[in-house]
């Protein structure tokens, strides 16, 4: 075993020596474009005991619905999931009440349209991948109902991707990202940017992002009084994202909690009945 | 022939207790030897993860699809909206991790202790079956949710099957119902899920029925399955069974509750694409020992026989193993025997972490020396170990 690790470590060596010479052959600029690492955030259900800020998520709700919803959709979302995010039916059918969903067609074969109710799944934003590849200029917005799943990097690069523009990617600095005054100077840059192929983004694979940086002061206004910057907006909704994703992780933790207390118990007395039975046996 | 007092004790007349309570008289009094350690416990957790697995898959059924475009969608909204719909799937998903577990561990401890030796060698078969079957019904099982990993997943057992020759296509197309995977699939693998899992449910009895008919092994061999170091079943081993369960149940909530990451696969939760094939496509952990194997071998079919060889294999087991039948495999040269069996666990895992990495660069040999170690035990250690025993003791 031990020679095998000491064979496979030559291995790697070997292995690894090889890729370095050929990124010296290749370009040196392919090396530094893989997607810079997303720093780790400290958020309230990171860890197996974590458990979600549900005020950032109704926040986030808020930056969804004003922001993202118009490119991005929410398919596997109901309006009356949301419920568990700690709002009331009547508030919940007040957020329905704000969007529009298809609903059949008029006596001229027209479609028609009403307000949503609790019922109805998030409308999506393009009735399909063309729609939507059209409106983007070739991209189709990803759907985000299991987004910090699914997307490596998770809720972290989530939050760095949303806060990680810079002017553009020859004149990036290192360190620029979370600089709400950078994003603003983006956006300025915009139609420069999109001419080399997106937006630049160090979070991005490419460091290119089709996506424009979405989020700017004040986008939203938050009913508590949290001021509206970008890297709040970022957190609130990445927060929002997180639990959309998992919306039973709590209650899953939650339960967890009370039926290891009650497994512990239940195994302790186990044990001293095992030890009582077993004690007439002679070993 | 009257028979002695202790026989009739045994067999009472015909008759006077027949029904439930004959069997649960007989199963209760079952006697097994005295010094079975914890490793005989995983039999009980098995039990109650199946009977976990089949509740809880019995409630899934209710609310899914077996439809290309819709399956995805009906597993998200039962996990999202129906009644504790995120509690029986965590459930179901767990419990199949945990069933995998508890079985490789089970063909461990059959391993280790020489439990497929005559008079046991048809337990050993069923099984053997039991493990196959298993193994289909959880690959099944990983389709149905129709994510990217199930879709892509088919996709290479598809062509796995389509690499037999002579025959290979034709099975592909009736694995898959057409060229790709798609509805057709999905009516197979649910079907195909359902139907196994209740012949598991049968075979199981029939495992039972026959180790009851043939009696427990025991860690100390021949020796420890004397009647006079026997106990019955109720209370010494009913006691250490249940807490062999409340154990697992605790590993379980844990796993289940703080840290699913450890059993989800995160690409299964984005819809089939089949016009996107994922950067890696990788099995659940539990095959990922075999995906190593597979991708180990240059050849397409010559990986499949590999593959799938290195489970058959446990099938001549009884017959490969040629040790005295009273003696426990590591009899003779102890140390020998304990190499061995480490060779075949480790073997085991870096096949494992292989079909992790895809089988690239180091990995690669690292595979191929994995399943040559997996094979030796097999064809190298068992047929040869008692001779090298004996020649032990003769010198």
């Amino acid at each position: 075993m031990k020679m095998l690790s000491r064979l496979s470590s030559f291995l790697v060596l070997g292995v690894g020596l090889g890729a370095v010479s050929l990124a010296g052959i290749g370009s040196a600029a392919a090396q530094s474009l893989a997607p810079a690492h997303a720093p780790e955030q400290n958020w309230s259900f990171k860890g197996p005991l974590g458990h979600f800020d549900l005020a950032a998520v109704q926040r986030g709700y808020a930056v969804f619905a004003g922001v993202c919803a118009s490119c991005h959709g929410l398919s596997e979302l109901h309006f009356s999931d949301l419920t568990e995010t700690g709002l009331t039916s009547e508030q919940v059918s007040a957020l329905a009440a704000a969007w529009q969903v298809a609903d059949g067609l008029d006596t001229d074969g027209r479609l028609k349209h009403r307000k949503a109710s609790p019922d109805d799944a998030l409308p999506a934003p393009y009735p399909n991948a063309q729609a939507a590849r059209a409106a983007n200029r070739g991209a189709v917005p990803p759907d985000l109902s299991r987004i910090t799943q699914v997307y490596p990097g998770g809720a972290d690069r989530v939050f760095a991707l949303l806060t990680g523009y810079t002017v553009s990617a020859h004149t990036s600095v290192p360190g620029a990202a979370g600089n709400s005054g950078n994003l603003i100077e983006a956006k300025a840059e915009k139609t420069a940017d999109h001419d080399a192929g997106g937006f630049a983004n160090r979070y991005a694979i490419g460091h290119r992002t089709a996506m424009p940086p979405p989020l700017r002061p004040a986008a939203v206004a938050y009913s508590d009084g949290t001021p509206p910057t970008v890297e709040q907006e970022a957190r609130d909704v990445t927060t929002f994202l997180a639990w959309v994703s998992n919306p039973h992780a709590d209650s899953k933790r939650r339960l967890g909690v009370g039926v290891t207390l009650y497994l512990c118990f239940l195994a302790i007395l186990l044990v001293i009945l095992k030890r009582r039975i077993w004690s007439d046996v002679r070993r | 022939m009257a028979g002695t007092p202790s026989y009739q004790k045994q067999h009472p007349p015909t008759g006077s207790s027949v029904g439930v309570s004959a069997f649960v008289k007989e199963y209760m009094g079952f006697l097994l030897p005295r010094d079975l350690n914890i490793l005989w416990t995983v039999g009980a957790m098995l039990l109650a993860v199946l009977a976990l697995m089949v509740m809880s898959g019995l409630s899934l059924a209710l609310s899914y699809t077996p439809d290309a475009t819709l399956a995805f969608h009906s597993v998200e909204a039962l996990e999202r909206r129906l009644p504790a719909g995120w509690l029986l799937r965590s459930l179901h998903m767990t419990g199949a991790s945990f069933f995998m577990a508890a079985l490789y561990l089970h063909v461990f401890r059959g391993l280790c202790y020489g439990s497929y030796r005559a008079p046991r060698r048809g337990l050993w078969l069923i099984g053997t079956a039991l493990l196959v079957m298993v193994m289909v019904t959880a690959f099944a099982g990983y389709v149905l949710p129709w994510g990217q990993m199930s879709y892509w997943g088919a996709d290479v057992a598809g062509k796995a099957v389509g690499a037999v020759p002579v025959v290979g296509p034709f099975l592909e197309r009736v694995f898959l119902g057409g060229d790709a995977p798609g509805t057709a699939t999905l009516h197979r693998m649910f079907v195909l899920h359902f139907t196994l899992a209740f012949s598991i449910v049968g075979a199981v009895i029939l495992h039972v029925a026959v180790l009851h008919a043939k009696g427990s092994s025991s860690p100390s061999g021949r020796i420890g399955e004397r009647p006079d170091r026997k106990l019955p079943f109720y209370p010494y081993f009913t006691i250490k069974d249940t807490l062999g369960v409340v154990l697992m149940a605790l590993l379980f909530t844990l796993v289940m509750c703080f840290w699913p990451g450890l059993i989800t696969e995160s690409a299964n939760y984005r819809p089939a694409n089949p016009l996107h094939t994922p950067a890696d496509i990788e099995p659940e952990w539990y095959f990922l020992p075999f995906y190593g194997m597979l991708q180990a071998v240059p050849s397409k079919f010559g990986g499949l026989v590999v593959s799938a060889g290195a489970v058959v294999i446990l099938f001549c087991v009884p017959w490969l193993d040629k040790g005295a039948a009273s003696q426990l495999p590591w009899a003779g040269r102890r140390w020998l025997a304990r190499v061995a069996l480490g060779v075949l666990v480790v073997s085991f895992i870096v096949a494992g972490l292989a079909g992790r990495h895809h089988v690239q660069g180091p990995w690669l040999l690292a595979g191929r020396i994995a399943t040559l170690g997996y094979y030796a035990y097999f064809l190298a250690f068992l047929p040869f170990y008692a001779r090298l025993g004996r020649r032990g003791e003769d010198a």
